[in-house]
Parts: C-alpha cells; structure tokens; sequence
C-alpha cells in the first residue's frame, strides 16, 4: 500500500486523483469507479480486505471542491440508486456500486465543476463506510432557492412557508400527531432542522432534513452552505461563485483541509453519515458535523459495532 | 416671573414627577420638551427598550442613560422565525453585556428576543450583575445549559428565568441543581424549550419546594405526567403552570393523585404544555377549568369531542391557543362559552400535508366573530376563505388590534367567487380602525394595498407573501399607512421604484424585509448612498453582488434605520455600504 504524499484517506496523491480524470475510455473509467465506489473509510494506514491495487479509502469531503471529482461522478447515477433505501436492505454487496446503479458514463463529466458534495457508500462485506465525490447539481438562486432541485414526498415546499416557527415545526415533525390515517404519510412531510457545525468555521448553520430525499441532495446543499468558508470570504477573492475557481485554487485546498461528514444520532454517539439507509439516517440524526479528517479517526470501529448491534 | 420659577423648581421633584411615567414613549417626550428636562430624564430612566440592537449601539445608549436597571433588546428581523433569515446574520448579544457589565453593575434585567446568547454572555451575566433579577430569552439561541448552570450558580437575587422557544444546548439536566439550596426568590421559571430527555427531577421538586414566591412554573417534555402531581403539591401557589409530556396509561390512583394535586392549586389561571396528551388525562385539570384565562394547546394532540368538552369548561378564557383540530364545530362552541375572549390561535396540525386533515374553515372564525365581543388579537391558518367571511368578521370585530391570517396554499382565490381576497381584507383595514397587526395571504392583487394603504392608518406591522402585482401595491403601503414601522414582504413583484420614491420613509420606520423579490442591487447601493441613516443590508448566498448586473434582484434586503452607522459584524453574505461614506458614531 503506498503512502501518499499528501495525508488523505485515500491515500492517493491529489496528482494521482487528477491524472485518473484525464483517462477517457470508458471502461477504464467503469473500472476505475468500481473500485472507487468500493471504497471504504480510510483510516490512514488501515487495511481494506477487498482493496486490489489501490487501497483507496475514503476521500473525504475535501472542503467539496477537488479536482478528482470528475473521476467518481459518472458512476453516480441521479436519484435514489446510490442510496440506501429502506427496501434495497443491508446486506447486498456493493449496494452503491455502479452495478446496480447503471453506468451512466458521461453525465457526470458535463457541467461546471463547480464542486462536491459526498456520498457514503456500504460495502456489504465490511460494513465500513465510505465517502466518495460526486458532482453537484447546480441548484437555482432565486425564490425558492432553498428547495433548489428538491422534489419532496407530499408537494413543493417553500421556504419558511406556512410561516410556522422552528420550535413549533421540530416539536410536531420529532413526534408527529397519532391520526387514524395514514401515520407514516405525514411522517414524510413536516420539517426537521438539524445544527450543522463544520470544523474552523465561524458560525453553526441549520439544515431541514425533511427536504432532501437523499444523501447526495444533502452534501449538495451543506457544500453550498460552508463553500465561502473554505474558499474564504466569497467577495474577498473576488472570485463570485465556485464557478470561478481556478484549478490552482482547488489543488491549494486539498492541501490544507480534509474533512468528513459526521452525525450525532439518538443515543449521543458520533458516527459517520451515510451507514444507514437515508430514512433511517433522518429518523435519528440530531446534529451534523463536518469535522477534520484527523478527529474522525475513533468513529469507523464505533459505527460498525452499531451497525451490527442495529442488525 | 415664569423664567425665575422654571431655574428654580428643583430636580428632584421633576425626577420624581417623572418616576410615574413609565411608557417609553411618554419618557421620550418628556426629554424632547427643554434641555434641562432631557437631562433630568436621562439620568432617572431606569427601563430601555431598543427594537433592534443595530439601531443604536451600546456607548450611546450608556453615554446617554447612565442608571438603567432593565434593558430589552431585538436582534434578528422576524422572518428570521420561519428560517428566512441565514445562520450566522448576527444579533449577538454579547457586545452588549461586555460594555453594561462595565457602566450598569446594578442591571437587574435583560430581555432578549432573536438574539445570539453564548455561554460566555451569560457566565458575564452571572458575574457581572449583582442584583440580577429577570432574564428572558425570547427565541433565542447559541447557548447551553452550561450558561444556565453559571447564571443558576450565582444569580442569587433571581426572579425570572424565561428562556421560552429559545433553542439551548440541551447538554445535561443538572444545570438546575447550582441553585444553591440557600437559593428561595424563584418566581418563574419557564424551561419548556428544553429537549432533552434527561431533567433532574429531585432538583426541580427541591427547587419548586423552596421557593415560596413561584408564581409560573412551565416544565419542558421531559417531565413525564407521573411527576407533575408532585411538582403541584409542593406549589399549590402557582398561577401559570405548564405540563411535560401529558401522556401515560391510565392509571386510575395517577389519575386521582394528579386530579387532587391540581384541584389545590387555587390561584391557577393559565396553562400550558401537554405535548402528546391523551384525552384519558384532560379530566384531571376539569376542577380548574372554570378559573382559566388562558389556555395552549398547541400542542396538544386531542381532539373533537374530547376538545369541545374542555373548551366548553372553561367559561373565563381571555386567551386560546389551539391546533385545528378544533375544526369549526369546536369554534362554534368556543364562540357560545366564552365570551370573554380576547386572543385566539389556531395552528395547522399538518400544514405540509396535500390535503385538509381537518373540518376547519372560515366558519369558524366567523362563528367566533359572532360571539365573541372582545376578541381583538387573531392568528388563524386555514386552507379556504371568502371575501364575504372576511367582511364579516370585519364588520363584527371593529376593535380587532391584531389579525394574522395564513391561507395555508399560497395565492389561493376566493373559494365561492374565485377572486382575489382584497375586498376581504379591504374590509377588515377598513372597519377595524385601530388594527396595528396585519398578516396577508391568499391571492391578492394591488388593490388590497390601496385598501391598506387609504385606511390602515394606526397599523404599525404587516406582513406580506406572495402577494400584489407591481411596485404600485408597496408604494401604496408605503406612502400611506402612517404608523407603519415593521413592514415585512416576501415572494411579492415589488422592485426599485417604489423604494426609491419612498426612501424618506423607511427612516420613519423600525425595519423592511424584502426577499425573492425585485429589487435590484443597483438600487440598493443608491439607497445605500443616499440614505445615510438608514443600514441597506443585501443578504445573498449567491456570492457578491458585484458578480452579477446591477439590475440583477438581490436575495434578500434587510434596511432599517441606525445611528450607528454600518455594523461590524457582518457574515461573509451581507453587502452593505462602504464605512467611507457612513457616519460612524463610535
């Protein structure tokens, strides 16, 4: 296993993430995203039983811009198939591969680059779990912006509407009225604000988990929230958008930060998101946090055994 | 003759003349009659009151109040209660604390709404006020029960401990327990924010037992319905009581022992909580039912015919609040039983969902306008309404003061006519002469404004959503509605003209929210220069403005007037002027 140049989980260097996203036949890219979408945490230096040639583990949040991101992306299909869902179980192998996914190879290169957010993926064997770099959907300014690309269960939600207030909203959404009718149809609706707090940043943000459906519509929205922290100040640079970002940029940010996405569930424990089908994920998560790599290292041995405990 | 007598009429009589005038408008007029009387009043008011903390910062406020006792303080514009308004806008607290615990060592009250309060403000609190009697926390955030354990520890004199819809850190019940036992001046106490499972229940009985003066007691969910009994017995003194989680099996001897435990408070006249509550427990609180004048059941999951009966109990309610389970038949009832109400809410139990989960309608509220001849304060979410229900309303309730209505759907039309709501609520601007709330919905065109704007001449708030058609409706408002001070718009066609042509007006006022809306940056930045008395804050995610064309609409806009100058504080998405061309006041 070789040791990167640079400290990151996956143990690639940042030179050997960009040149794999100049390669272009598609099979070498398929095959690259399987193992990528193989990938297990990465806790620097541990031994991953599947791993071939690499021993790719995570690549971690990467303050959501890296270069490499092309590179996983097309095996990222839309929708809910790089999700756990409640009916695809938890015992599959390779539940987010690009298998059952389809293997879409071009989608993921169009567009802007205009960053990342992450995907946790389970390998049935181990049940560690893993984080890998999608693209993120461009999501609309404007009014409504809040929902961006979102399609919730019941219809479209907006922002702050009906205006009802977050203590009123959270208290009926974590216990929600007993009804004769269909309980879990308004389980779905309603709204769930939950604390983001991201290592270094200045100030907590809050996120409504009700809204996105999946994962990946999650990491979209956090990359877009925390995105002027760790470019900097959005006007200082005088760069306006991601869109903006020259490559130099983002090699700079690999560099310094890394960073995973981690929850605080019912009973208190930190674990790393994405172990967990997505409903279930939103039943118990309480508070988010996207925490440098380095201080993620004690959560994968903890979210195994809770896994295993939970089956 | 009268200039010798005005030299010599001594202070301390006009200090004490104008001890009874409490009003801060009153006070603010006593200062503008001479010099002399300014500087008599400054130094002997006691009480302040800033409705936004940036309007004013805290040296001019201590350089001219030199003796405050009780400071109330507004920090984030109200969408920020519907999440309109991102995290980390500002509103911190603690700038002020930092400079009051230098010049006002004998500040016996803070009153927060919207503001950011860390742990470290309130460990100042603890430390830095002697005397320290009330705190209140109007949905407030930033802090954890760390802060409150400091602020429990060393508050000796404490009288109040509200901290109601505040988001805390729930880190630990314990914080209750630094209440030394020495400690006996409680008097209320409101925790019912507080959401952890875990509340020290030995410490809350020791405390509730020692403290002889507790008037208002509202416990928070994790107190099961089991312990209330107890908590009861030891304050059968308490006036305002409000219940954890109120739901258990039934037990017919938990039943009897809480039943009794509430039949001895006698003072009891509001309460509050039963979060889950199962319709087998309702009967306990029937022995103070005929006593009540207020009642919140919002959130409350029971419902008909179990809430018709306890509403029909309580014939003294001034103030209701409610889910919409009450549906129209409950509000008919309401209507017939209580006759003194002046205050009623009702809150949608399932406002995402499709369709309506409940039979509640404008009937209701009409019924309760039939009935009930005090009403004066409304906040009702429907999903249907008719202009002839609202003029009906209108026509019966003149004395309405305050009425927010939430067409749950938003532009929903008239449902017998199809048309838009403005006549509705021509009506109610226009009977109801001292309305100084307003809250739209419902599809509205700029007519509504013109209504609002010829006779809404006392309305000091209201609240706009996806409403109007062009900047003809603001300009209505605007140039129209005299004592407005708090105007808030969403999602409505209103652009730079109207704003422009009324820029004099927005330094009359407190504040004005604008977001998804179409006003350009280019305007903003000429307000910016033009009015320099006046805070032009852009608010957008998107990245700077300079990004995009000036005639590119902003996000959102917060503007409202300040004498002092650009704030400091500002996240990395708010624009606002340059310092240059600002008046800094230091």
């Amino acid at each position: 296993m070789s040791k990167p140049i640079e400290h990151d989980y996956i143990g690639l260097s940042v030179q050997q993430l960009l040149s794999m996203e100049s390669s272009d036949s598609n099979n070498k890219k398929n095959g690259l995203h399987l193992k990528a979408t193989e990938l297990r945490l990465g806790l620097p230096g541990s031994e991953s039983p599947q791993s071939e040639d690499h021993d790719h583990n995570v690549l971690s949040l990467k303050s959501f811009v890296s270069g490499a991101k092309r590179v996983f992306s097309d095996a990222l299909d839309g929708g809910g198939k790089w999700v756990f869902s409640g009916g695809s179980g938890g015992g599959s192998e390779g539940l987010f591969s690009p298998r059952s996914g389809g293997n879409n190879g071009g989608n993921g290169l169009s567009g802007s680059d205009s960053g990342l957010g992450s995907l946790v993926l389970k390998d049935g064997a181990a049940t560690k779990p893993v984080l890998v770099q999608e693209k993120k959907p461009q999501v609309a300014g404007g009014s409504g912006h809040g929902t961006g690309n979102i399609a919730p269960a019941s219809k479209a939600q907006v922002v702050g509407w009906p205006p009802i207030r977050s203590f009123r909203k959270n208290t009926m959404a974590s216990h929600p009225p007993k009804d004769d009718d269909d309980a879990e149809a308004k389980l779905g609706a309603g709204c769930l604000y939950v604390k983001v707090s991201m290592d270094g940043a200045p100030y907590l943000r809050k996120v409504d988990l009700k809204i996105y459906g999946s994962y990946k519509e999650l990491y979209s929205a956090l990359e877009k929230m925390f995105s002027c922290f760790t470019i900097g100040q959005c006007g200082s640079h005088g760069v306006s958008s991601r869109d903006g970002l020259s490559e130099s940029r983002l090699i700079d940010l690999l560099h310094g930060s890394e960073y995973v996405l981690t929850y605080e569930d019912k009973d208190g424990d930190w674990m790393l998101v994405g172990d967990v089908p997505w409903q279930i994920f939103t039943d118990s998560c309480k508070r988010l946090r996207i925490m440098k790599s380095s201080e993620a290292i004690g959560l994968a041995p903890r979210a195994i055994e809770k896994c295993k405990n939970r089956s | 003759m009268q200039k010798k007598m005005a030299y010599s009429f001594p202070d301390e009589v006009l200090e004490h003349v104008f001890s009874f005038i409490q009003s801060d408008k009153d006070r603010n007029a006593v200062s503008m009659v001479c010099k002399s009387w300014y500087d008599i009043e400054r130094w002997c008011r006691r009480k302040i009151f800033v409705g936004n903390c940036y309007a004013v910062n805290p040296r001019i406020v201590i350089r001219r109040f030199p003796e405050v006792r009780s400071i109330e303080l507004k920090g984030k514009p109200h969408f920020a209660d519907f999440n309109l308004v991102p995290d980390g806008w500002g509103g911190y607290v603690f700038p002020w604390i930092l400079e009051m615990a230098r010049a006002y060592p004998w500040l016996e009250e803070i009153r927060l709404k919207r503001m950011v309060v860390t742990d470290e403000s309130l460990e100042l609190i603890a430390k830095s006020f002697k005397n320290f009697k009330v705190l209140v926390l109007f949905s407030c955030e930033g802090f954890s029960t760390d802060g409150l354990a400091a602020i429990a520890a060393s508050c000796k004199n404490l009288r109040e401990l509200d901290l109601r819809d505040s988001e805390v850190d729930d880190l630990s019940g314990h914080w209750l327990s630094h209440f030394p036992e020495t400690y006996t001046s409680l008097v209320s106490l409101n925790i019912s924010c507080l959401g952890s499972d875990e509340v020290s229940f030995s410490a809350l009985e020791r405390l509730v037992g020692r403290c002889p003066n507790l008037r208002t007691l509202l416990l928070n969910r994790a107190v099961p319905l089991d312990k209330i009994a107890n908590i009861l017995r030891r304050a059968p003194q308490l006036v305002e009581f409000g219940t954890g989680t109120y739901t258990a099996e039934l037990r017919p001897d938990v039943f009897s022992y809480l039943a009794g435990a509430f039949s001895s408070c006698k003072e009891l006249r509001s309460l509050s909580g039963f979060w889950e509550a199962v319709p087998a427990y309702i009967p306990a609180i029937y022995s103070v039912c005929s006593r009540l004048t207020s009642l919140n059941l919002s959130f409350a999951t029971i419902q008909n015919p179990d809430l018709i009966k306890l509403v029909s109990l309580c014939p003294s309610l001034q103030r209701l609040l409610v889910l919409d389970y009450i549906e129209d038949s409950g509000l008919e009832a309401l209507a017939s039983s209580c006759k003194d109400l002046q205050e009623l809410r009702v809150f949608p139990s399932d406002p995402f969902g499709v369709e309506p989960n409940v039979s509640l309608t404008e009937q209701g509220l009409v019924a309760i306008s039939w009935g009930c001849p005090k009403l004066e304060s409304v906040l009702y979410f429907c999903r249907q309404m008719s202009n002839a229900a609202l003029v009906t309303i209108a026509q019966n309730r003149p004395n309405l003061t305050r009425f927010r209505l939430c067409i749950i759907d938003p532009k929903t039309v008239d449902y017998l006519t199809h048309e838009p709501l403005d006549v509705g609520f021509g009506a109610i601007v226009e009977h109801c002469k001292d309305l100084r709330r307003l809250s739209l919905s419902g599809l509205l065109t700029d007519r509504v404004f013109d209504y609002i704007g010829t006779y809404a001449k006392k309305l000091e708030m209201l609240s706009v959503a996806f409403a109007g058609d062009s900047d003809l409706g603001l300009h209505h408002v605007l140039s129209g509605c005299e004592s407005l001070r708090k105007l808030e718009i969403r999602d409505c066609p209103f652009g730079d003209k109207a704003l422009l042509a009324n820029a004099a007006k927005l330094e009359t006022m407190r504040s004005l929210w604008m977001s998804s809306c179409s006003v350009s940056f280019g305007a903003c930045k000429l307000l910016g220069q033009k009015m320099p008395r006046l805070n032009v804050e852009v608010i957008d995610e998107r990245g700077h403005p300079d990004s995009r064309p000036e005639s590119c609409p902003v996000d959102k806009l917060y503007i409202y007037r300040s004498v002092a100058g650009p704030r400091v504080d500002m996240p990395p998405f708010v624009w606002t002027k340059d310092e240059d061309s600002s008046l800094r006041l230091s």
